[in-house]
């Protein structure tokens, strides 16, 4: 097959799957699959040297010290953070800011621009893919103030239903905050235009994009979003580590989200000057080796191309979906035209967690349950799914023995 | 299959998966509770019809993987006649065995048929599925009791 030379010359992933130690492991006796790439990825070599350089030479506080550590650290600990800047296209690393991943991200903006803008009254539109952590942020600001949630539907295919969400924007409006890639259906949402909507109205919209910057080249600028979201962990970078991407001029007018060490510029016991952006947001010690691998993973992902990887993911997510469907009594939730690399699906009388255990002894990692999204589970009316979800290391032969593993377990269950 | 994943889904975890024996309302129930497990979203109601301080009757529904429906379902078949208090023991006895108390090789008699879930000490993640049953069955219990209108 000639194309599939030329393939592998562009996208050599035997090569790349010795980037990672991790995937030579066994289990239960056999070669390790691993398919749970949307609740974690699995992290190269450069990243986990990038952890033991950091402790072995580095290891300082940053932004404190006069000393040649503290100096080598902060430097190293800045340039991730250009790293992220570009790896998005902010305008200003100053729009870049450190949490502790998606969640604290989305926490941050609830507590500080959902508390100083949000009136008895007011609505935020999230949508019904959300995750929990889209959900509860929301809903403790909401309550506090008296606001209210209002949700975007879908349809049975996975896509949210615009038209709806037109008619729930209105002066009541404050915040749209939804997710760019649902990590339960694999859909891609059409992000654009929920932003250009909103934009209509001046509303700020916070893009989750936990599941996107590791399938789709991101570029905020172009998106035009107000905020992003995202965790390193699921960019095959460490866990404890996530962004916040936020336009400066919204940053500069949301009060701090904690207060301690490096978020000041001037204290006395009367008053208190916050530091300048981004440090206003980033209180306390941070995650340096964290924050540094985090940079070491964008490299690594980089030399790769992020366009050669959703090319690549994209065929495979083909691939699998073409195979997983000619098994009999398997359905997909979420079958929307524009998708990611992942694929739930639901067997006939079969329960996910038994899925899981039997594909665990063929050494499949899946994940079962309702993925930290309870709502939409309601809305398809099944109390959990299995989820294979694919990563750049990821081969067609993993999605046969996917394929064979669960037809093993149709007939065990016959 | 392996072992392991056999001991686990015996042929009679299978049966009683795909046709549960008791899986119904008891509308006469004076005793009913529901357990829910948040971390695979399995839900179960179970209803009981107690007499004298005697299980006379019980049953269950919900939705659930194999172990857990498996469970219920031998539960029911085992309480059935029993006393209150030689369910709770029962209970306590299954707990231990599938939490791996009972060590390697346990007197299964009192146990009965809830012996096929041995198997389940390998695998501390479904410990939670093959024990809801019991311990809603053990809520519901001990909850007032319902009065069952007569009209
Ligand atoms: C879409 C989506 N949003 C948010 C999160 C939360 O990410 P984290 O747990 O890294 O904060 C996840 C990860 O599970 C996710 O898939």
């Amino acid at each position: 097959m000639k194309s599939g030379i030329i393939n592998k010359t562009i996208y050599d992933v035997d090569k790349i799957r010795k980037d990672f130690p991790i995937l030579e492991s066994m289990i239960h006796g056999k070669p390790l699959c691993y398919l749970d790439n949307a609740a974690t990825t699995q992290k190269p070599k450069s990243v986990i040297a990038s952890d033991v350089n950091y402790y072995t030479h580095l290891n300082s506080n940053i932004h404190r010290g006069v000393h040649s550590l503290s100096e080598a650290a902060t430097k190293a600990y800045e340039d991730a953070r250009i790293r992220v800047q570009k790896f998005i296209n902010a305008s200003s690393e100053k729009e870049i800011i450190f949490t502790r991943g998606t969640t604290e991200s989305i926490n941050l903006v609830a507590q500080t621009l959902g508390r100083s803008i949000l009136k008895e009254g007011d609505e935020i539109i999230i949508s019904t893919m959300e995750h929990h952590s889209n959900i509860v942020p929301w809903q403790l600001i909401a309550a506090e103030k008296k606001a209210k949630i209002k949700i975007i539907p879908i349809i049975d295919k996975g896509d949210l239903i615009l038209d709806e969400y037109r008619k729930l924007l209105s002066p009541k409006t404050k915040i749209v905050s939804v997710v760019y890639v649902s990590n339960s259906l694999g859909t891609i949402n059409d992000v654009e235009t929920i932003i250009s909507l909103a934009h209509k109205q001046n509303i700020p919209v916070l893009l989750d994009a936990a599941q996107a910057v590791n399938h789709l080249p991101v570029d905020v600028q172009k998106l035009d979003c107000d905020f992003l979201a995202f965790s390193g962990h699921k960019l095959y970078g460490p866990t404890g580590i996530g962004v916040l991407y936020g336009k400066s001029h919204y940053l500069e007018s949301m009060p701090p989200y904690q207060g301690g060490g490096d978020m000041i510029s001037k204290v006395t016991f009367e008053e208190t000057t916050f530091n300048s952006l981004p440090y206003k947001f980033e209180a306390g010690t941070s995650n340096i080796a964290g924050t540094i691998g985090l940079g070491a993973a964008i490299d690594y992902v980089n030399t790769i191309g992020i366009n050669n990887i959703a090319a690549y993911e994209h065929k495979l997510l083909e691939y699998a979906t073409e195979e997983l469907l000619k098994i009999n009594g398997l359905r997909i939730i979420g079958q929307s035209d524009n998708k990611c690399s992942l694929i739930s699906f639901v067997l006939d009388n079969i329960h996910p967690h038994d899925v899981g255990t039997f594909l665990d002894f063929e050494g499949i990692a899946i994940r079962t349950g309702h993925h930290c999204t309870q709502p939409l589970m309601d809305r398809f009316g099944v109390p959990a799914t299995s989820r294979a979800s694919f990563g750049l290391y990821n081969t067609k032969y993993e999605v046969d023995i996917l394929a064979a593993g669960i037809k093993k377990i149709i007939e065990v269950f016959k | 299959m392996d072992s392991e994943l056999r001991e686990l889904y015996q042929q009679v975890i299978l049966d009683h998966n795909k046709s549960p024996r008791n899986f119904k309302k008891l509308e006469n129930a004076n005793f009913e509770a529901e357990g829910y497990n948040p971390l695979c979203g399995d839900r179960i109601d179970i209803f009981l019809v107690v007499e004298d301080d005697i299980i006379k009757d019980i049953s269950f529904q919900g939705s659930g993987c194999a172990i857990s429906k498996a469970s219920a379902s031998l539960m029911t078949h085992m309480l059935k006649g029993k006393s209150r208090k030689e369910a709770e023991e029962l209970f306590v006895k299954f707990h231990d065995l599938i939490t791996g108390k009972l060590g390697d090789n346990p007197s299964l008699d009192e146990l009965g048929k809830l012996a096929v879930f041995a198997g389940v000490k390998e695998f501390p993640a479904r410990v939670k599925c093959a024990s809801l049953a019991w311990h809603t069955m053990h809520s519901a219990l001990n909850k007032e009791e319902k009065v069952i209108s007569t009209e």
